[in-house]
Order: structure tokens, then C-alpha cells, then sequence
């Protein structure tokens, strides 16, 4: 019955994670300049491969494999910001404006 | 239905769903239009391959794919990173050049 149970609980969590991708891909594509990209890629995708690999820890619920699956999760969480902050950096000092419709910007004097 | 079947079709449709995420990823790429949005899609891309490694792993049994998708958001991570250190290079030697272009004269 518990085993029953989990395996419904993967297949949700799969279809969770893949609908996640989905979303970032879509806010790629349709959003207007960089920064809003990055705004949908770097948190809906990051939450799509994190919860692949969290339907991998419940589906095996072996000691090691979780260990690595959960340190993988982390690592996303950690290096997905760092990532995107680099990028948003080096584009806004590189001279990549914004989208005419944008209304506030922090780094206007402060590249 | 069973739970097996139920992780069958969730399957399934996981696969679709990242497939079309894929297509709509390298759709950007190729339209650009500047290089930092392809830089963007390029990690996205990743981060799309690394729930197809997982699904893929759930579907064969094999949990060595794990090590396979933590190692390429690894690699994925680090190529963004130097990317962003490309463009912001790339942008400095150019107003070097200019600036010493300008100071010629």
C-alpha cells in the first residue's frame, strides 16, 4: 500500500517538475528582454531539474541515492542565482538595455 | 489503476512536456537576438536535459543517471559562468580599442 502510494507521489512530482520547465521555457520565449528571461528562467527551471531529481530520491529511497539527490538539489538552488546574477551583470555593464516598458531601475547610476 | 500504470502515463507525459520546453528553448536561441539571451537559453537547456536524464532513470531503473545529471548541472553551471566572463571581457577590450582609436589622432 506505502509502495502504492509513492509510486503516485513520483509520477505527480514528475509531471509538477516537468510543468515548471514548461513555464520557464515559455517565459523565454515570450517575455520581452533579458532581465525578465532571466527572472523566468533561473527560478521555474531551476525548481524543473530540482524536482526531477527529488522523484528520484522518493522513487529509490535508497540511503546513498538520496544523499547525492538531495546534494544535488541543493547545489541547483545554490548555483542557479550566482549564475544568473554573473550573467544580468556582465549583459547590463556590457551595454544590453532594457525593455523600454521597464519602470524602475536601481542600476541606473551605479554600473 | 495501479500505481505502475499511474508512473507509466506520468511518464509519458513528462516526456512531452519537456520536449516541448526543448523546442520552445532552441527556438530562442536561434532567434537570438543578442548573446546573452542565447547564454540564458543555453542553461535553460541544461536544466531541461537534466529532467529528461532524470526521468529517463525513474523509467530504467538505473539511479547511476543521478550522477550523470548532477555532474552536467555542473558543467552547465560552469559554462555560464565563464559566458558571463566572455561578454563582459569582450565588451572591455572593445572600448579599449576604441578609447585608443579615438586618443590616435
Amino acid at each position: 500500500m506505502m509502495q502504492e502510494f509513492l509510486l503516485y507521489l513520483v509520477g505527480g512530482i514528475l509531471i509538477i517538475s516537468a510543468v515548471f520547465s514548461l513555464a520557464a521555457a515559455i517565459g523565454i520565449l515570450r517575455l520581452p528582454d533579458l532581465y525578465t528571461r532571466m527572472h523566468a528562467a533561473s527560478k521555474a527551471g531551476t525548481l524543473g531539474s530540482g524536482l526531477a531529481l527529488l522523484a528520484i530520491a522518493i522513487f529509490s529511497l535508497e540511503g546513498s541515492v538520496v544523499l547525492r539527490a538531495v546534494a544535488g538539489f541543493v547545489f541547483f538552488l545554490l548555483t542557479a542565482p550566482v549564475a544568473s546574477h554573473l550573467l544580468a551583470r556582465a549583459a547590463y555593464v556590457a551595454g544590453y538595455r532594457l525593455d523600454e516598458r521597464t519602470k524602475i531601475n536601481d542600476m541606473d547610476d551605479a554600473s | 489503476m495501479s500505481g505502475a500504470t499511474f508512473l507509466d502515463i506520468s511518464i509519458g507525459i513528462t516526456l512531452g512536456l519537456l520536449t516541448l520546453s526543448l523546442l520552445l528553448v532552441i527556438t530562442r536561441i536561434v532567434r537570438g537576438p543578442t548573446l546573452p539571451d542565447r547564454i540564458l537559453a543555453l542553461d535553460m537547456l541544461v536544466s531541461i536535459g537534466i529532467g529528461f536524464i532524470a526521468v529517463i532513470a525513474i523509467k530504467t531503473g538505473y539511479m547511476l543517471y543521478l550522477d550523470i545529471a548532477i555532474s552536467l548541472g555542473l558543467v552547465g553551471f560552469l559554462a555560464t559562468v565563464a559566458f558571463a566572463r566572455f561578454v563582459l571581457q569582450r565588451w572591455q577590450i572593445r572600448a579599449n580599442r576604441e578609447n585608443s582609436e579615438a586618443s590616435k589622432p
